[in-house]
């Protein structure tokens, strides 16, 4: 900024637009400042759940690291690309090996990696923990549809494709999934949760979700499974405790649970009655 | 640096005499000599072109799906027809296109001339390679033809859905059979690089004096012998279960399902590198010619090959984070690790530009494309590597845009290697103008249909749906993702344009690119056992230090001229 021009009667006129300049300018500054406290969501949302929150956290901490390394390096290509065009038939200098710079773009990376692995495993744990209290929904998938049954309760929710059965959860309450498959490898998907899990044929898959909101959100199958693969969809309703309770009472069908139970055992069964079991490796 | 002597030059013993303008082998010309040859070059050849064939037929089911992707209630295929193209596609494009291409096309053709050697370890077996891949593509493409259709399961024939039950055709029958023929194919040529590179390299040409495109082979070599047996292995053990009554992998007699995931992975993500790493050859090799100078940091290059390659022996789960049986951590740190790696061969390939003369032939802008491209998808690939944030992505579109990404990128260094070989296979160039229409199609097309896939999975769309009824706000980035595929279509069709454009139209004479390496030391094209005369190797550029004596690599600053140390032995 070019220092203001005093003249004897006082302030210029440059300054004066100066000042008046000065006093507007920084509307835009601190706009940006602020904008700058909330960190970009970088594609993904938050979601409705516990865990869809700190995943999204994650992504935005991968997001940030994605962009600093991918701006750098992109800045470094560009700056080459442009400054080092031919200009002439000379032999540039032969430079080959530069071992402190080698051993730099060794160890950053190493330490960036290491960093995000941590958080990772944060996220990770916290997002395969296995609390004890809560509700629990065994989700049965098949070509092409769900089943949710809710065990006790004598509840069970059935559809295929465009049929689009709806799970009902409640909000702010553990739901525990068994997630299981009647026949090949299906993927029980909720964008809104930010999660997915393959319901393999022959093993139970289990986790917890935790609504954190609610509303009506879009299931599909993400796991190739045959010809109506593009159509095997569901929905989550996330609803109040008590509307819950009341839509449990509403549903209440116990020959229909027990022949959707039975069904299920007999696909399974049939299957194999041994290897259910619960999947290893998550906690 | 003007007392420097020039070099002396090696006569061959088996030399015919000075007259190398036209030195045809004794044999059959035309097709039959295409049918009966063992000479690297010819098999090389045919492996280029049939692979390119394969990219065209891949590319155009890649259209149809892109085209089918419209609108969301699109039926222009069938839902049962869009399984079979997709699958094919990734069939096509991953196992007769981008593998044949990687590491049988340019590699039989380079590899041998760039050690000085005149032909592969095993020629005949060279040919019965090639034989095998044409016999095995013909198989795999020919599902088309039989009652029920092509393969419809996905590239990766996940089980159960493999099984005799859900997929019954023969499609699926001729789909493993090909994948078998091919797989044998990708073995031996396995097999005859290892050998070539271990045996045949010339007197002076250390291990640590090959070209990059060489090493990146040799591990290419070492990994396909580490991972294809494994991938064949688990295709008889299919076929057993689909035919035979075995129950290896279905649930009703015993069997485990997510064994094939095992299996398939176990091969599959060294594939990628088997994909990948003689494309980092190519480019690596492009921009130290073009840039004039020598690979920065060729030693670490080296390194990061071999890391690259031990470290993608151990992350084959990364695609099963979401099956819920395999242990996170691990994958999670081995597949990130695999960053550090890819890293440091990006800053190598920056650091070679620097400070060069940068010469922006279409091979050179193929090998930009391919850093700002690999560079888009090597990002997000690190966010796969995290199991939170792949349950997230997993089996959406963020998925499809990482590998395209990827494969795109590898798809620029393929080009980026045609343009500069090219002239030393064929003896012709190129038609420069066409090129860099066709690298900008290429380019822009590329990112065009990649970078709106990325959104859309992140709004949710999940890969290998036909229609999306239910969300038709997804209909806008499909539709500028489909034009983007346009582009690149455009770009191929340019590429063949060119091709034919520019047939035996520009002489190349037999070093157009001031190269650095043994292959511009002989004539375009190479006779038949490659070298009349070579000339004395003392660091990975021989070429190089005998056209511009005085200019060896240079390190911090100090001239090590080994030529003015070092006398002749």
């Amino acid at each position: 900024m070019a220092p203001p021009t005093l003249t004897p009667q006082g302030v210029s006129k440059r300054s004066q637009l100066w000042r008046r300049v000065r006093r507007v300018a920084w509307l835009p500054v601190a706009a940006l400042a602020l904008a700058g406290c909330r960190i970009p969501n970088f594609g993904a949302s938050p979601g409705a759940t516990t865990s869809s929150r700190s995943v999204f956290h994650l992504w935005q901490g991968f997001s940030i690291g994605a962009v600093v390394v991918g701006g750098i390096t992109t800045i470094l290509i560009v700056w080459a690309v442009f400054r080092y065009r031919r200009k002439g038939e000379h032999i540039p200098k032969q430079s080959q090996y530069h071992i402190p710079l080698e051993l730099t773009y060794t160890i950053v990376p190493i330490l960036i990696v290491l960093g995000l692995f941590a958080a990772t495993l944060v996220v990770e744990n916290k997002e395969l923990a296995d609390p004890r209290t809560g509700v629990t929904v065994d989700v049965n998938a098949f070509q092409w549809g769900w089943k949710f049954t809710y065990p006790g309760k004598d509840v069970v929710v059935v559809g295929e494709t465009t049929e689009n059965p709806e799970m009902v959860i409640p909000v702010n309450e553990n739901v525990h999934i068994n997630l299981t498959s009647s026949d090949v490898i299906h993927g029980f998907y909720v964008h809104a949760f930010n999660f997915s899990r393959y319901a393999l044929p022959g093993v139970l898959n289990q986790f917890t979700l935790r609504a954190v909101e609610t509303g009506t959100f879009n299931g599909q199958c993400t796991q190739l499974c045959g010809l109506y693969h593009s159509l095997m969809f569901f929905r989550v309703k996330v609803v109040p405790d008590a509307t819950y309770t009341k839509w449990l009472a509403a549903n209440y069908n116990p020959a229909a649970a027990r022949a959707a139970q039975s069904a299920t055992n007999q696909q399974t069964s049939s299957v194999v009655p041994t290897k259910l079991q619960k999947s290893e490796g998550d906690n | 640096m003007t007392d420097v002597l020039a070099p002396p030059i090696t006569a061959l013993p088996d030399e015919h005499g000075l007259d190398h303008d036209h030195e045809e082998p004794h044999g059959p010309t035309g097709i039959l000599k295409w049918m009966t040859s063992t000479d690297h070059k010819v098999i090389g050849m045919s492996y280029t072109v049939t692979s390119v064939i394969m990219m065209v037929i891949g590319g155009a089911f890649a259209e149809i799906i892109r085209a089918q992707l419209w609108t969301p209630n699109s039926n222009l295929v069938s839902l049962a027809q869009f399984n079979e193209l997709f699958t094919m596609h990734g069939s096509v494009m991953i196992y007769l296109f981008a593998g044949p291409f990687a590491f049988a096309a340019l590699a039989n053709i380079i590899v041998p001339i760039q050690i000085g050697a005149p032909d592969m370890a095993f020629p005949r077996l060279n040919a019965l390679s090639y034989w095998l891949y044409l016999t095995g593509s013909i198989t795999l493409l020919s599902g088309f033809f039989v009652s029920g259709g092509a393969a419809n399961f996905g590239w990766v024939a996940y089980a159960p859905l493999s099984n005799s039950i859900n997929t019954p055709g023969a499609g699926a029958d001729l789909w493993i059979g090909g994948l078998l023929l091919t797989g044998f194919s990708a073995i031996f040529t396995g097999v005859n690089i290892t050998a070539t590179v271990f045996y045949l390299r010339a007197p002076g040409m250390t291990m640590f004096r090959m070209p990059i495109f060489t090493w990146n082979l040799l591990v290419t070599a070492i990994l396909i012998l580490l991972a294809f047996p494994v991938l064949t292995a688990g295709l008889i053990m299919l076929y057993c279960d689909r035919h035979f009554g075995t129950h290896i992998f279905s649930v009703a007699g015993g069997g485990v399902p997510v064994l094939w995931q095992h299996i398939f992975w176990f091969w599959g993500h060294p594939e990628v590198y088997i994909l990948a790493l003689p494309f980092f050859g190519m480019v690596t090799e492009i921009i130290a010619v073009f840039s004039r100078k020598p690979v920065f940091g060729y030693k670490g290059m080296v390194f990061a090959t071999l890391t690259i390659g031990a470290l993608s022996l151990g992350v084959w789960a990364h695609h099963m984070f979401t099956t819920g049986v395999v242990l996170l951590p691990f994958f999670s740190i081995m597949s990130l690790l695999i960053a550090v790696p890819t890293g440091i061969k990006m800053f190598n390939w920056i650091g070679t530009m620097w400070r060069g003369q940068i010469w922006f032939s279409t091979a050179m802008l193929m090998a930009v494309g391919f850093l700002v491209t690999f560079l888009i998808g090597g990002l997000t690939g690190i966010y796969l590597a995290s199991p939170p944030l792949d349950f997230f992505t997993h089996d959406t579109y963020f998925v499809v845009a990482h590998f395209h990404s990827i494969v795109m990128a590898l798809v620029m260094g393929a080009m980026g290697g045609l343009y500069y070989w090219g002239p030393k296979i064929t003896g012709y160039m190129l038609n420069e103008v066409i090129g860099k229409i066709q690298f900008w199609f290429l380019f822009v097309g590329t990112q065009v249909f990649t970078l709106p896939m990325y959104l859309l999975g992140l709004r949710g769309m999940p890969r290998r749906i036909a229609i999306y009824p239910l969300h038709p706000s997804w209909q806008f980035l499909n539709d500028v993702s489909s034009v983007g595929a346009l582009l690149v279509g455009i770009s191929t069709i340019a590429f063949i344009v060119n091709v034919a454009y520019s047939w035996k139209k520009y002489p190349a004479g037999d070093n157009p690119w001031d190269g650095h390496t043994l292959e511009w030391f002989t004539t375009s094209p190479p006779p038949h056992h490659n070298f009349y005369r070579l000339p004395q190797i003392r660091s990975e550029r021989p070429t190089w230090d005998y056209n511009h004596p005085g200019h060896g690599a240079a390190e911090h600053g100090h001239h090590h001229d080994e030529r003015k140390e070092v006398p002749v032995p």
